[in-house]
């Protein structure tokens, strides 16, 4: 086929093309996994005491801090979705959430008696932590790729890393509901090695289907 | 009296170059850029403005596309098929089999994936990293072991000559297509017959040889991924 044939092809083929088709897709697959983490949740593990729970400083700590990766992982995939531009500003948000609750955590240390301190780092659920944000993850990671895959990715793993990053920030907040856990180090720690499960599969996963 | 001559005749180039600075940027680039003077800054800001006098009318045509308008539509993807078929030629040799193949990959992938592109970017940057990511395929696709360096968009307007001659791996994925699909296609392209006509002739309704022209270009462009 001659290189003009296939433009005349494409040429009939030109439909009014719908405008910020990128983040708004990205906006629904972020929406959906909150939702099918929190359906899973509540039968699951079940919600914590909510009523607390909004009185209490450490709830919105942690969520503001899990939302601020998937806000990081969300405008890192929204970029890297395109050809050609560059995507710093997602990893600076993911970086600048990190970096102030380190500050907070190490605050909170600083002021604990020694004897306190393992109990600040490990809290009671320090194992389960990380594996239930990944898993709550997982519909959500499968969803945000095979839309990534309409897109068009030119380094596949960071793209698949940011969205893997997009959504298990969204996982985490919504294990938030569950968990007890009210130490800055505890979520610096487990819910960031959560997030880091859903990131690391992500960029793997992007490595190997986000081609095109 | 020949240092001031000196003085004027040293710096013309350089304010030649300067020139369409102060239209774009920060005030704070702007001083960067009166502050250094050094060659490098030249090259960079007389690359700016080649790019700016190619981006502009790429861009318009871009947009109006993306507003469904046919024509504008393909007349970019035929401007695009020429830069590209220089860009390629210059990477790979006027005479290599794939710069044809190329060029029509990175035309599919700037048709069908025009969405991810953001109208706040230049036009260019945008089909250059799309162009340099086929490119890369094309090594990967033959074993070659290479790194290509990350240039400026510029790098597809570098002049060179090449002719665009028929290619035949499309060809041939063409064949392979579902016979309904490849009536339709005929019927479009090979007969020249608007989307109407061709509805007409093959008795489908005019959505349907729409959606029937767009299924067959990403079958196509899943076909090129596949190869491998």
């Amino acid at each position: 086929m001659k290189t003009d044939d296939l433009i005349a092809m494409m040429a009939s083929d030109a439909k009014p093309a719908a405008r910020f088709s990128i983040p708004r897709r990205l906006a629904l697959v972020g929406g959906a996994t909150a939702l099918v983490a929190l359906a899973i949740l509540v039968p699951w593990l079940g919600l914590r005491d909510m009523g607390a729970a909004v009185g209490d400083t450490s709830y919105w700590m942690k969520t503001v801090y899990t939302a601020a990766l998937a806000l990081g992982g969300f405008l890192l995939a929204e970029r890297l979705a395109r050809p050609g531009v560059k995507s710093r500003r997602g990893a600076f948000v993911a970086i600048a959430g990190i970096a102030v609750l380190g500050a907070i955590a190490i605050a909170q240390l600083a002021s604990l008696p020694s004897a306190e301190i393992s109990a600040a780092l490990l809290g009671s659920t320090w194992d389960k932590c990380p594996w239930r944000i990944g898993l709550l993850a997982i519909p959500g990671l499968i969803a945000v790729l095979l839309v990534m895959r309409k897109f068009a990715p030119t380094r596949p793993a960071l793209a698949g890393a940011g969205a893997g990053l997009f959504v298990g920030g969204v996982a985490a907040t919504v294990y938030g509901l569950h968990c007890g856990e009210t130490s800055a180090a505890f979520t610096l720690i487990w819910y960031t090695a959560g997030m880091a499960i859903s990131t690391a599969a992500g960029a793997l996963a992007g490595w190997r289907i986000l081609r095109w | 009296m020949s240092a001031a001559w000196a003085y004027d005749f040293r710096l013309a180039p350089m304010f030649v170059g300067l020139s369409p600075l102060p239209r774009g940027g920060s005030p704070m680039t702007q001083l960067g850029f009166l502050l250094s003077s050094g060659p490098g800054n030249r090259r960079r800001l007389n690359r700016g403005m080649a790019v700016e006098a190619f981006d502009g009318p790429l861009k318009a045509l871009m947009l109006k596309g993306l507003g469904g308008d046919a024509a504008a539509h393909a007349e970019l993807l035929s401007r695009m098929a020429t830069l590209l078929r220089r860009y390629f030629a210059r990477k790979l040799g006027p005479s290599d089999q794939d710069v044809e193949d190329l060029v029509q990959e990175t035309l599919l992938a700037i048709h069908l994936k025009r969405e991810t592109w953001d109208a706040a970017q230049p036009f260019t940057a945008w089909a250059y990293a799309i162009a340099r990511y086929r490119l890369i395929d094309i090594y990967r696709r033959r074993r070659v072991r290479r790194s290509e360096p990350i240039e400026s968009a510029e790098a597809l307007f570098a002049e060179d000559t090449a002719d665009g001659s028929a290619a035949t791996d499309v060809e041939r994925l063409l064949s392979e297509l579902p016979e309904r699909q490849r009536a339709v296609l005929k019927a479009v392209k090979l007969d020249e017959l608007s989307t109407a006509e061709a509805a007409a002739r093959t008795g489908m309704s005019e959505s349907a040889v729409k959606v029937s022209v767009h299924r067959s270009l990403k079958a196509l462009m899943r076909r090129v991924r596949d190869e491998d």
